[in-house]
This record gives C-alpha cells, structure tokens and sequence, in this order.
C-alpha cells in the first residue's frame, strides 16, 4: 500500500463514519416517524427515502451537481452564508453520501421500530414515561439489531459508493478520492496490481462487515438482547 | 369516587355512558366482547379519547368542557392488559423500577417488598421475561403497576389468556390486593366467574351502553338481566364462618350482615377459621323449591324464605324465581311447569333448598 492508497482509505472511512452519524441522528426521527405514523403523507415520505434504491447515481448526481452549483439554489444559499460552492469538496459528498444511503438506515430503523408493540409502549405510558422517555428507554433499546444493522449498512453502503460521487465529487486526492473512485481511476490506467490491492481489501472488508452484521444481530445474541417473541 | 362520562363513536355502536364507580373496592366493567369494556378502560387510561370527563375524586383527568386532558402519564394510574406488556429488555427487578423509579419519592405509599411479597414473585426478581409462564408474567405486570402506588388500578381481563390452571394461580393474588392496599379497582371481564370471585361493584354492559350498575349482590340478584342467563346465574353473597362439622369436614356460613344473619348454609370445610369473612355463590340451577320443608332428602341446606319475583329464563321451560331469606335474595332456577305446580305467587312463604354452596374466600 503507497501512502497514496492510505489517505483513499482513511477518506472513505473519513466519509463513510460522517455519513453514518448524520445519518444516524437525521433518520431515527424519520424512521420513527415512518412506523409510528397514520398519516396520508406516510407512502410520500417513504417513497422520498426509498428513491435512491430504484434511482441511478447517476442521476441523483446529476441534479445535485446542479442543486448546489454555483446557479442551483442550494449552491446560491452557501455561497450566501459564506460557505462556498459544495461540488467538488468533502462536505458536498458528506451531503450526497447522507441522501444516497439513507434508505440504508432509514429502512432497518423503521423495521425495528415497527416490530416493537404497541402495548409495549403504552404499558410505559401507565408507568409515567413521557413521550420522550418511552422512545429513550423502550423503543431504542428494543430497536438495537435495527441500529446495528443500519449503522453498518449506512457505512458500508458509503464505503461502496461510485456515481454520486464521481457525478459531484471528482477524483481529488486527499479530498474526494475515495476508494470506489480510486480503483476506477487504477483499471482506467491500466495499473491492475494497483487496482487489485485496493478490490481485494474492499472485498475483505464487505464479507468482515456482514459477517459481523449476522454475528451481532443473530437471535440470543448479547448485542440483539434476548428479544421475546411477541405473540 | 371514579366518574366518567364517555361518549365514542365505534363500528357498530356508539360508546355512550355515565359511569360512577365507588372508590374503594373492585368494580367490575362485565359483558359481551366487543361490548366496549376495554375502550372505557384504555379511555379511563387516556390511551384512548373519548369525548366527555373524567375525574377521580377531587382529581380530573379529562374535561372536554375546561379543556382539560392530562396524558396518561401524568395520570396515577396502573393499567395491566391481558397480554403480558413487560419490557423484554429488562429482568424482572428492572420492570418492577420502571415506573416505581418514575415518581416522586414522597408519591411511593406502596413499599416495592410488599407488592413482591403480596404478590409471590420474590424468587423471580433475575428472570427475563421470556422465561417466565404465562401466570408468573401478569403477576409481575401487575406488581410493575402496583409498585407506582397508583390511585386507581385498571384491569384489563388480565387472567383471559392463560388457562384454568394459571387462573387459578393468580386468582388468590387479586383476592389479596384490595384487602391489603386501599387501592380501588376496576376490572373488566366477560367471565362471570372472576366477577363473583372478585367485584363488589358491578357495572354490566352492552353495545356500549350501561345496562345494570349496582353492588354485585343487587346485580347478580335481578331476575331481568343477562347474569341471569346461563348456567352462571345466581346470587353471590357475604358470609362468615360460623362453625366447623369436623367429622363431616363441613363448615356452617352465616349469611348475611354483620348482627343481622339471614340464614346458615353448610359448605365444604376449607379450613378457615370461625369469624373468617368469606363470599358464598348459590348458583340458580342448585337451587330449588319446596312448599314444605322436605324430609328424606339429600339436600342439607333449607331456607325458609317468601317468594319475590318469578320471571321467565332464556328458555321457554324454565323459570327463575327469587326468595327473600331475611333481607338476602336466594334465585332459583325451576321448571315452568314445576312452578306451575307449586302454585307459586309473589309473597308465597317458601323452602329454599340448596344443593351446593360455592365458597369464595
């Protein structure tokens, strides 16, 4: 490995743990929202965060290449604030990363949350726990397997993305050259053995990634708490 | 004093009620499925909002007119359903905290070993609940509920979903609550049988709407309602252990108040000690009549009483009649034609004879 190849590493997972908190913190509440909702918004809402799953990267790059360059009004508010024009830096793939995999994290939080009774949560409402209160000490604690998959999904899901970020990112080493893009950059090249040193990492990776994944969140596991089986 | 007025428009039926409900004591919300029990109770919870007011004492919950609607939790309340709601992420201590650990110290009447105590799961404290049975789960949901000293427990048929094994676990626990902590309760079910076991307040429903309401010895001795149907009718009454027939095993039941005794009957000795309040069932169908009293019979128990009321039964064959013994009621159920031939007429003197006293601790 070239210290080259170390700062692509140390960027992607720079990317992929940033996306991942952000995420985290913006799509409890979605999620929660999602599976708690009667609401006619609900199939919206959960069409908006399903679209990067059908979408191609391509296109989601695309429009947020336009969405926040220098024209577009996400790229004019930046510039407003003072932040400059997103495309082309870090921030700008952290704000893509968040959009692309958020149906990654959205979806397994939903899932855990939906599983969790409804008598569970208003059993701690006769026991005096606030709305707040129920969500800290009963949901989230009953939704781990769902936190767990998600927070890994969201990473890995980062670590793997290649449209978007060549759509908006670039190819800047140390900045936006990320591991999916560098490997594209190494085969274009023709420097194969470069190429291979960075694929076979990321296929160790994903398989040490799921098997964990399935480790931790298996059934009786310490992580997944033992989990009744609600009738 | 519990008051609620419900108004709630349901499939089928609107929900439609002015309950008043004493505020010691178990009530019991009893009818049909679907009747509407268990909205009143999850509205008297505030899961569930109704229209209308609630008010506990000096102490309102609800008030659609002042605008007024405490969540449910902010109202001290405990509520325990039939299907066990324990947290499976906790052990047993952690769920009996849960809410305990939620109220204000000088809130805490009820000490957390006397509810473990009252209610035998002491040996259970480390256990997830996943590994406990059935009956040792509603015993801790309602410990849980207990252990946050609430003003007003609600019952929600919290024996429905175990079997007459488990029933009959947790049956002597509920016997228990009310005479140990002055905590009223309502309980909602639709088998007679804990009913009569458990209420002295009684509140049938049906589509929605209140039927008959009453202590359950008035209740369960109208002749007009559907108590008095099936094979679970009859009166249920107060008694106290008067006498042990120990070579015959069998113990003698002043029924009646205190000072003012209606009748004796004989019932199966079970050990308690003379002056012991107990409950005695006379159901209807081991109830029958005579002109005079019998000799060469059988039945041990006869009572002299006077005829009140006869009133048809579900079926066209049978009648029921209800005898005044002193100031008790005594229903039986007798054939048509059986009170046909006796001639009987309200204010008749009659033989109450009963066959099988059931005996409620």
């Amino acid at each position: 490995m070239t210290p080259a190849d170390w700062t692509t590493v140390r960027l992607t997972a720079q990317l992929a743990a940033v996306t991942t908190v952000l995420l985290l913190l913006a799509g409890t509440p979605v999620a929660w929202w999602l599976a708690r909702t009667r609401s006619a918004a609900k199939p919206v809402v959960a069409s908006l965060v399903a679209m990067p799953l059908v979408l191609p990267p391509s296109v989601l790059g695309f429009y947020l290449l336009l969405l926040m360059g220098p024209q577009g009004p996400v790229g004019q508010f930046t510039q407003a604030l003072g932040l400059g024009r997103l495309p082309f830096t870090f921030a700008g793939l952290v704000v893509a990363s968040v959009l692309y995999s958020m149906p990654f994290v959205v979806q397994p939080l939903q899932q855990a949350f939906e599983a969790i009774p409804e008598r569970v949560l208003e059993a701690a409402a006769t026991l005096r726990a606030s709305p707040w209160d129920r969500f800290f000490s009963v949901a989230l604690p009953l939704a781990r397997p769902g936190l767990v998959t998600a927070s890994v999904l969201g990473f890995a899901h980062t670590v793997g993305e290649f449209g978007v970020v060549l759509m908006i990112g670039g190819n800047i080493p140390g900045q936006t050259r990320v591991l999916s893009v560098a490997i594209y950059g190494h085969v274009e090249a023709l420097e194969f053995a470069d190429a291979h040193r960075l694929a076979a990492g990321m296929v160790i990776f994903a398989m040490v990634v799921l098997v964990t994944l399935y480790v931790v969140n298996r059934p009786g596991s310490v992580a997944a708490g033992k989990r009744t089986t609600d009738r | 004093m519990i008051t609620a007025t419900l108004r709630l428009p349901r499939e089928g039926f609107t929900l439609d009620m002015d309950l008043a409900l004493p505020a010691r004591g178990v009530s019991a919300l009893f009818g049909p499925s679907g009747c509407g029990k268990t909205t009143v109770l999850r509205a008297l919870a505030g899961l569930e909002r109704a229209a209308g007011r609630i008010a506990l004492d000096d102490d309102v919950w609800q008030d659609d007119a002042q605008r007024v609607f405490v969540p449910t939790h902010r109202r001290a309340l405990g509520y325990v359903i039939q299907e066990s709601a324990l947290f499976p992420h906790l052990d047993v201590r952690r769920n009996l905290d849960y809410g305990r650990r939620r109220i204000a110290a000088s809130q805490q009447l009820v000490q957390l070993d006397q509810v473990v105590e009252l209610l035998g799961i002491g040996a259970l404290m480390a256990r997830r609940p996943d590994t406990l049975s059935g009956g040792e789960r509603q015993r801790v949901a309602i410990a849980r509920a207990l252990a946050t000293s609430p003003r007003l427990l609600l019952l929600d048929e919290p024996l429905a979903a175990l079997d007459a094994a488990r029933k009959a676990e947790v049956l002597p626990y509920l016997d228990r609550l009310h005479e140990e902590l002055a905590i009223p309760i309502v309980y909602v079910s639709h088998a007679i049988e804990e009913v009569a076991r458990l209420a002295h307040h009684l509140v049938l429903m049906d589509a929605g709407r209140v039927v008959a309401a009453g202590s359950l010895a008035d209740v369960m001795a109208r002749l007009d309602l559907p108590t008095a149907r099936g094979e679970g009718a009859g009166v249920v009454l107060d008694a106290v252990v008067a006498e042990h027939d120990a070579p015959w095993q069998l113990a003698r039941m002043e029924v009646g108040q205190p000072g003012a005794v209606d009748f004796s009957v004989w019932a199966r000795d079970q050990g308690l000690p003379i002056g012991h309040a107990v409950r005695v069932r006379l159901l209807a169908r081991d109830v029958s009549i005579a002109r005079a009293p019998q000799t060469g019979t059988s039945i041990g128990n006869q009572l002299r009483g006077t005829v009140e009321q006869i009133a048809d039964d579900e079926h066209p064959s049978l009648a029921l009649v209800r005898v005044r013994v002193g100031a008790s009621p005594v229903v039986a159920r007798l054939t048509r034609r059986s009170a046909h031939a006796l001639e009987l007429q309200p204010g008749m003197p009659v033989w109450a004879q009963v066959k099988t006293v059931a005996l409620m601790e």
